[in-house]
């Protein structure tokens, strides 16, 4: 199944630095969403939209975890020649992950 | 028990006006926040200041002010805002004549000035490049403009002095809201546990109806009623920082845990250290809870020492980037797309155009994420082939969007609905300071009945 089933996320820009959240729906989904997407999955997925690092910070009490991602916006919307400079579509390509159903 | 309740009437500065007029009339509100001032918009304002003297300040204040001051006048509601850009002082004046055009004196406005260390920053060339690791020294003469974040302070200051509209220029967004909540519960200036849980009601705040469902709506996943009437939010804070997000009954929008989530994240890196000019505030601890329809309650967020140093926005030329955009629809639209794309690719080389940079997309297929992501989806009815390029001349930037435009007659079969752009770049890094080099001032002018 996709993440969108069982997370919500927003893209946020600061400089040249992305941040995106990943949000349970139901708190209960939390833990499978900490196992699941892990740095390596997102830096997998988003591949060579990714040009530097990526963190993760774990807030189990909101449900939510979220991803810096470093130089990764072309300099930032100041200057970038993307057509999303802000990189504000990076939450929908975050939700088209593949999670593993549970059995 | 004491509540101040805080409404925010723009998230932008081109923020839609009608769901901050709403607020003053109906939100029962004390002061109404108006955040307006992106990283890019001062150094760009920097530079319509320098063109005319009387300019670089938001170009809808007038018209926001026009809009809300009967009512915030009427209502007792303090207006605070960063609309002054570059320029408070000629912000003011504009106030100052709206509110007599109106008949709405006395007035108190306050300006908060200092923000604009550019003399300060060209003095200290040593100064670390925060994006780059490299001295200022390296920004040689583009650097354009340099704004410090101020905090809270100077606009607590001009509370205290009694004003009606305090007008500032670059101030970190939270600090607008925090600065009434101090001055309304005496909250003390290293009351790091209350300055952090007066900065997540800011931060929350800071982009209007981003909290209340603006940015929020997925049919199917998450369905936002009447998101055409989408209402600004309403803080209500007590005198401990815990707060309730709600907005005005019957206004469009939803105030839910998980629009509250999305915020509580939104920009934000390291979450238990989101430092500000007055607190480094952890919303690591944030609990949230529902207390019925729009009504949604944050508590446990919390602060340590302030960062010794102030953050500081450094806006410099960086060229010129120029841009062509043409459309293909119908059987075989991509194909003529990506043939359009080649074959300006191959033209670009040909007159030798200098290139720092370039991209060439099609829009609605891989423009927003590469080839990657969309490899495996179906081939789109229309698509439109983007170029853009990074130039060390505005001539050279025309000549990118003449070479798209170029591809009616010149390109493959019925493209259509060509355009071009070029345009200076005013690109923004940033860069940290002693406090002691920084210091705001305020200013009050009264307009008399």
């Amino acid at each position: 199944m996709k993440l969108r089933e069982l997370a919500h996320s927003r893209t946020g820009d600061k400089g040249n630095t992305s941040n995106i959240s990943v949000i349970a729906y139901r708190l209960e989904d939390y833990a499978r969403l900490e196992a699941a997407v892990t740095v390596e999955r997102v830096r997998g997925h988003l591949g060579a939209l990714v040009r530097g690092e990526v963190v993760r910070y774990a807030l189990p009490g909101l449900g939510a975890l979220n991803f810096v991602l470093t130089r990764t916006l072309g300099g930032g919307v100041t200057r970038s020649l993307a057509l999303d400079a802000h990189g504000k579509c990076l939450s929908s390509a975050i939700l088209d992950l593949e999670i593993e159903t549970p059995a | 028990m004491k509540r101040v309740r805080l409404g925010t009437g723009a998230g932008y500065s081109g923020d839609r006006i009608e769901p901050a007029v709403e607020l003053a009339e109906a939100g029962d509100i004390r002061y109404l926040v108006f955040e307006c001032l992106a990283e890019r918009t001062i150094a760009l304002a920097q530079l319509a200041k320098r063109r005319d003297p009387a300019a670089g300040f938001d170009p809808l204040l007038a018209d926001r002010m026009a809009a809300v001051l009967p009512a915030c006048r009427r209502n007792g509601i303090t207006i605070i805002t960063n609309m002054g850009a570059a320029n408070p002082h000629a912000a003011s004046a504009t106030v100052a004549a709206v509110a007599r055009s109106l008949g709405l004196g006395p007035l108190r406005i306050a300006v908060v000035t200092g923000d604009d260390v550019t003399e300060v920053v060209r003095a200290r060339q040593d100064l670390t490049i925060e994006e780059t690791g490299a001295a200022v020294a390296s920004l040689g003469d583009s650097l354009v403009s340099a704004n410090a974040y101020l905090g809270a302070e100077p606009i607590l200051r001009a509370l205290r002095d009694g004003a009606d509209v305090v007008i500032t220029g670059r101030v970190a967004d939270p600090s607008l809201f925090l600065a009434p909540l101090m001055h309304e519960f005496g909250w003390a200036a290293d009351d790091w546990d209350r300055l952090g849980k007066g900065t997540l009601v800011g931060h929350l705040m800071e982009c209007a109806g981003q909290i209340s469902g603006g940015y929020f709506a997925d049919p199917g996943y998450k369905d936002v009623p009447n998101l055409a009437r989408l209402g600004f939010p309403i803080a209500e804070v007590t005198a401990d920082g815990a707060a309730t997000i709600t907005k005005v009954a019957g206004s469009g929008g939803l105030i839910s845990g998980a629009t509250c989530r999305e915020q509580l994240l939104y920009e934000v890196h390291d979450p238990a250290r989101y430092l500000t000019p007055d607190v480094a505030a952890d919303f690591s601890g944030v609990t949230i809870a529902e207390f019925g329809p729009d009504r949604v309650g944050l508590a446990g967020a919390g602060g340590g020492a302030r960062p010794a140093s102030l953050k500081v926005s450094l806006g410099h030329s960086d060229g010129y980037i120029g841009e062509g955009q043409i459309s293909y629809a119908g059987p075989g639209a991509l194909a003529r797309a990506r043939l359009a794309r080649d074959i300006v690719a191959e033209r670009l080389r040909i007159i030798g155009l200098p290139l720092r940079e370039v991209r060439l997309d099609l829009i609605g297929v891989d423009a927003i994420h590469g080839p990657a992501l969309s490899a495996a989806a179906p081939e789109p009815y229309e698509v439109r082939l983007r170029v853009a390029g990074r130039t060390h001349t505005l001539k050279d930037a025309e000549r990118i969007g003449n070479e798209v435009e170029g591809l009616y007659t010149n390109g493959p079969a019925a493209g259509g609905g060509a355009t071009k752009t070029a345009k200076e770049v005013i690109a923004v890094v940033s860069t940290l300071i002693p406090r002691d080099l920084v210091s705001p001032q305020v200013h009050v002018m009264e307009v008399q009945s």
